[in-house]
């Protein structure tokens, strides 16, 4: 539901912390670690890549502070900011340095899950329950 | 219609991120088994609760305290609470004089084993700017009105040194034990935007 993740914004100064949305501070132990299953996949990727010595994890946090100084030089008032959009152009930045995958390869496979027809039930072409 | 690519054609993460890992998973780069593995154990079984348990024991045992302050990745080991971004932990303890906060000021940088994976707030380009620049302000709109007495610190973490904050015992508790201790503690205290209540 990405509309709910720019509601209230409105009576948000901008660079105010958000107190209600998405990025709102809870104040118990609760947390939404992962605001879609995307998310939680990109973050479980790069931890197994890493894991497996395919980059070294330094390299990737390298990359991810390029990636949010860029985004935050191109919004300056931060509107939209998604953490895990910066994460996964990371990891496909680190992918592509170290020769594994490159980002045009990954939007061309994009592309073909896109083009799948609406409603079509995520048919990953692999066995993975 | 055009054919032309623009950036509006750009598939969405979603889409990338599925596209990735199946390239991944042809390639022989990954099992998705050990992916779920590890979303499980970070979404379940290492979070807040790990660290509370370590405030508490600092809380009971002078020692342990000791050993915390000295050597924090050391002394949280003594739990078994090891892993990613667990390497180089600093513990710096609240006091009536001192309120220590942690941001991580570039991108997310913060003590996995103790705390699990950062809230969405720690990661905001608001916050990481803010709690510079204006830490009262912030922490006052967190919840947090610190008396102007209390000086504040502001702990930048990195891959060099994650900072974790060891809360100030809140009075009447001098009865409880570890575990009823470590069932009050919270995770903003111990990042430093809240304090523990008893």
């Amino acid at each position: 539901m990405p509309e709910a993740a720019v509601e209230g914004d409105e009576d948000n100064l901008p660079g105010e912390l958000d107190l209600d949305g998405p990025s709102a501070p809870p104040r118990s132990n609760g947390a939404l670690l992962f605001e879609e299953p995307w998310e939680s996949r990109a973050f479980g990727l790069a931890m197994s890549l890493s894991n497996a010595g395919r980059f070294e994890w330094e390299d990737f946090r390298a990359e991810l502070i390029k990636a949010v100084a860029a985004w935050e030089a191109a919004h300056p008032d931060h509107e939209g900011y998604r953490y895990y959009e910066r994460w996964l152009e990371a990891l496909q930045a680190v992918l592509a340095s170290k020769g594994v995958v490159t980002p045009a390869e990954t939007d061309t496979r994009a592309r073909t899950f896109a083009d799948r027809p609406a409603g079509h039930d995520h048919d990953h072409d692999h066995d993975h329950h | 219609m055009t054919a032309t690519p623009h950036a509006a054609d750009r598939p969405g993460p979603a889409q990338r991120t599925e596209a990735l890992e199946s390239l991944l998973l042809e390639r022989g780069l990954i099992d998705p088994k050990v992916i779920d593995g590890l979303i499980n154990r970070y979404v379940n079984d290492v979070g807040p609760m790990n660290g509370a348990r370590v405030v508490a024991k600092a809380w009971s045992d002078p020692e342990y305290k000791a050993r915390l302050m000295e050597d924090g990745t050391k002394a949280i080991g003594e739990f078994g609470f090891a892993g990613p971004q667990g390497e180089f932990i600093r513990v710096v303890e609240n006091s009536a004089s001192v309120h220590n906060v942690v941001v991580c000021t570039l991108c997310s940088c913060y003590p996995w084993p103790v705390l699990g994976l950062p809230p969405t707030w720690y990661k905001d380009p608001a916050y990481r700017a803010r709690i510079v620049r204006e830490p009262r302000t912030v922490l006052a709109e967190m919840g947090l009105a610190l008396s102007p007495k209390t000086e504040v610190k502001v702990w930048d973490s990195s891959s060099e040194v994650r900072y974790f904050v060891l809360p100030e015992r809140p009075a009447g508790t001098e009865q409880m034990t570890e575990e009823e201790l470590a069932a009050i503690v919270t995770r903003d205290a111990m990042v430093g935007v809240g304090v523990v209540h008893a």
